[in-house]
């Protein structure tokens, strides 16, 4: 198990590597910098000269490229060359409020995608697999932006239920910290749902035919536990994995809810980050994001082998 | 006696009830600002945070006068080259250092030697700042420089606590405004409570107050109607309707010193090689077949002020010799036809990928059209947008200007040989020279006559032509009381109240 995991951390470096090396590349491809992106208001040429020299950026793109790592490597992932804050006072204060997101939209999606996924199978062909079906298509079709202010103008400002936007940590207010994220986790729940949904169906689909479940259903079982313990632990595999991509996804921000919302997460930061070629801010999220998706497909390999007995030795 | 101790426990109690809720202010913003140090801050919006945290030498009126506010009196001398500043008296910074000569020295002295300072331009003209004694300055200068003042009104005259300077100050800013810093999430929300010690803390009404950047003018407005914020900036022309009949929401507007306009490239390398960078008739001709009212109307809903020259109307330097041009079509061809074109011209026009934009370019592109003018549009993201303009990769470009109080920051850069934002490199000595000695006289009556003359020529030449001056337009919650919206276009809180 444990060389297991060494291997895969192994894997992982020269992943990173790659990612920071296309990303930087391909932000460089971008016409403009970050000195231009600012100078809406200021462009004076002597002032842009100037602070392209104080920030580098006259230098060959490597060399620019290699001082990052070696920053990076030391720990400091640069400044924001925008709000002239660190890098990474940033991304603390922005990645507990994805993590939030992240694990409130999963909740939803599981609750809604999940048992929708399991009815269906089991009632294969009736009117409720269809209905299931409609309702997890409709997710999946309706815009995020869309359900959003939808939501922003019947629940906050016809209803006055929820806040229409904003963010209020966790630690400071939790119960406020929850209704600010309802609505977005809802919107990004309902959107995963959807394809949660799909899997859950086949993957019952494929087990509800296997030998066992007729064997279990054989023995006198009750439907309800054959199809709980018997069918759906078995078909729990391929649901794992794919709630473990979402979430990898998730983490990398959700670009449109965020931005409607106003939640201060990786989405909006790395959005803005692009439009003001914030090069260092662009660079540190996509790494952090980079680390989060390859954290998820481990722990997705490990939740196969607790799920399933026989990978556990080998 | 009863009574009396009834009465006085329930005004105890009135009073620890109102100090227990803190009234907050809340701002929506349509985009964070960059970082909150005057010295390298660029963005619109951090001027509009600037106001509540960080006091000026020299203040303006709605009416563009310039008044005090740290400093009570100045005068400019004979020659133009010497300022003298009287400086108010007992004043602190946040951070307790008492605001005086040494305090203005230190900061003009910041601005002008900071690595990063992106106000060193604005502060060049100053060659020394003596201090003749703790409430009294003098400014030396190297030539006369009459947009100084004006300079010393925005973020050059901004002062910082000497105490605070370093690398960090814009994570924790120290001014001597009438709000304190408290805390900034980036992209989230800039926190500022009241400051006790502020020297016009009579006049401050609310505890502490919020800026909230929401990027989008639908979901800005969404929080203002569920209450979630007090006031908007940069309310959507199309929304003002929805504001006038929400029964708890009102508008306020102000023009703007600001312009959006079209520049062609004269004298930018090989691009500017086109018909219409190389004959100003036929400039004049696309100005003459626009009609910029029918685009305020349709597009902005008429809130906005079609514009001709380089100041706006509320401007002590606007020439009335200049009004906005009515639509001519048959003029417009009238002047393709003396340019020797015949059977109509392209032109190939960029614009900023915002959906505004979009909706005045195509409707210009329809209106060229009818006189002509064939107009081919490229959408471009803002910074590849400027990048282009630079480099010289345009023919015309649909761009504008947030705007100064002094008329030399409208103009000088725009058009005079090497200026930073002369992005079509129009070089005309005449400009060059009026304009420049615009710069020097400090004389109003002298300065305005000047700034006629470059009208005429630059209205004949047509670098570049005005389409309409930007109105600020907000969205105030009927709990606010006091807000008056000004033509710079920042948020002054002086006298705003709110009421529960």
């Amino acid at each position: 198990m444990l060389t297991y995991l060494a291997r895969r951390v192994m894997i992982a470096i020269p992943t990173l590597i790659l990612i920071s090396i296309f990303v930087f590349a391909l932000q460089k491809m971008l016409p403009g910098d970050p000195v231009l992106a600012l100078a809406g208001d200021d462009r004076d040429p002597e002032t842009l000269a100037r602070l392209r020299e104080l920030y580098h950026l006259n230098d060959p793109i490597w060399m620019q490229y290699l001082q990052w790592v070696k920053n990076a490597l030391q720990g400091d992932l640069g400044r924001s060359i925008r709000t002239g804050l660190p890098v990474s006072d940033m991304i603390a204060q922005k990645l507990p409020v994805t993590i939030q997101l992240a694990v409130m939209s999963m909740i939803f999606a599981a609750a809604i995608g999940i048992p929708a996924g399991i009815i269906s199978a089991v009632k294969k062909g009736t009117i409720t697999d269809y209905a299931a079906n409609v309702i997890a298509l409709s997710g999946l079709s309706i815009p995020n932006f869309w359900l959003g202010i939808m939501l922003i103008l019947l629940v906050s400002v016809k209803w006055r239920l929820l806040p229409a936007s904003g963010y209020v940590p966790l630690s400071e207010d939790p119960v406020q910290s929850i209704r600010t994220m309802l609505m977005p986790a809802f919107v990004l729940g309902t959107a995963l749902a959807a394809s949660l949904m799909r899997h859950t169906r086949s993957a019952m689909l494929g087990v509800l035919r296997q030998d066992y479940v007729r064997t279990a259903r054989a023995k006198g079982l009750a439907e309800r536990r054959v199809i709980m313990h018997h069918a759906f632990r078995n078909a729990l595999t391929p649901v794992v994995t794919l709630m473990a991509l979402l979430f990898g996804e998730l983490i990398a921000g959700a670009v449109l809810t965020e931005q409607i919302f106003t939640i201060p997460g990786f989405g909006k930061m790395v959005v803005d980050a692009v439009f003001n070629r914030d090069y260092a801010v662009v660079q540190a999220v996509v790494l952090v994001t980079a680390l989060g998706f390859i954290l998820m497909n481990l722990l997705a390999d490990l939740a196969y082998v607790a799920l399933n007995p026989r990978l556990r030795t080998g | 006696m009863n009574i009396r101790r009834t009465l006085l426990l329930a005004a105890l109690l009135g009073t620890s009830a109102m100090a227990a809720q803190a009234q907050t202010l809340r701002i929506g913003l349509e985009s964070d600002p960059d970082a909150l140090d005057p010295d390298k801050s660029r963005t619109f919006v951090g001027r509009i945070v600037f106001t509540a945290l960080c006091d000026k030498l020299i203040d303006v009126t709605p009416d563009l006068k310039l008044v005090p506010q740290l400093a009570t009196e100045w005068s400019v001398s004979e020659d133009g080259k010497t300022v003298d500043m009287t400086l108010r008296e007992g004043v602190v910074f946040h951070d307790g250092t008492p605001f005086d000569g040494e305090a203005v020295k230190a900061n003009i002295e910041r601005s002008q030697t900071l690595e990063d300072s992106v106000r060193k331009s604005e502060v060049s003209s100053i060659t020394e700042v003596e201090v003749v004694d703790p409430t009294h300055v003098r400014l030396r200068l190297s030539a006369p420089d009459a947009p100084l003042l004006a300079q010393l009104a925005d973020r050059s005259g901004m002062m910082m606590s000497p105490a605070a300077f370093d690398d960090d100050f814009s994570a924790q800013p120290v001014c001597s405004g009438p709000f304190k810093f408290k805390n900034r999430v980036a992209q989230d929300k800039i926190e500022l409570e009241k400051f006790a010690d502020y020297w016009n803390a009579d006049q401050i009404k609310v505890d502490a107050v919020s800026y909230l950047p929401i990027p989008d003018s639908t979901v800005r407005l969404a929080n203002l109607q569920s209450g979630d914020l007090d006031l908007i900036n940069r309310l959507a022309a199309t929304d003002v309707e929805a504001v006038k009949s929400a029964g708890n929401l009102k508008y306020e507007r102000a023009d703007g010193l600001g312009y959006q306009g079209i520049t062609f490239n004269t004298n930018n390398g090989a691009k500017a090689d086109n018909p219409f960078g190389q004959d100003p008739k036929l400039r004049q001709a696309l100005s003459l077949a626009i009609d910029r009212n029918a685009i305020n109307q349709v597009v902005f809903a008429g809130l906005n002020a079609p514009a001709s020259q380089f100041v706006p109307a509320v401007s002590p330097f606007f020439d009335p010799a200049y009004p906005v041009p009515e639509r001519d079509v048959e003029k417009a061809k009238a002047l393709l036809a003396e340019a020797g074109i015949e059977g109509g011209i392209d032109l190939e026009l960029q614009f900023p990928n915002r959906p505004e934009s979009q909706q005045v370019v195509q409707m210009i592109q329809a209106m060229a059209a009818e006189a002509g003018i064939n107009i081919t549009l490229t959408a471009k993201e803002f910074a590849t947008m400027l990048a282009d303009q630079a480099a010289g990769d345009f023919q015309a470009s649909q761009v504008g200007w947030s705007g100064r109080i002094d008329p030399d920051g409208n103009i000088y850069g725009f058009v005079t040989t090497g200026g930073g934002f002369n992005d079509g490199k129009y070089s005309n000595p005449e400009i060059d020279r009026i304009l420049g000695e615009a710069r020097a006289v400090s004389d109003e009556a002298a300065r305005k006559d000047l700034y006629k003359q470059a009208n005429q020529i630059l209205q004949t030449d047509l670098p570049l032509f005005y389409l309409y001056n930007e109105a600020w337009l907000y969205g105030v919650s009927d709990k606010v009381a006091g807000f008056t919206p000004s033509p710079d276009g920042m948020i002054r809180l002086e006298g705003v109240s709110l009421s529960e």
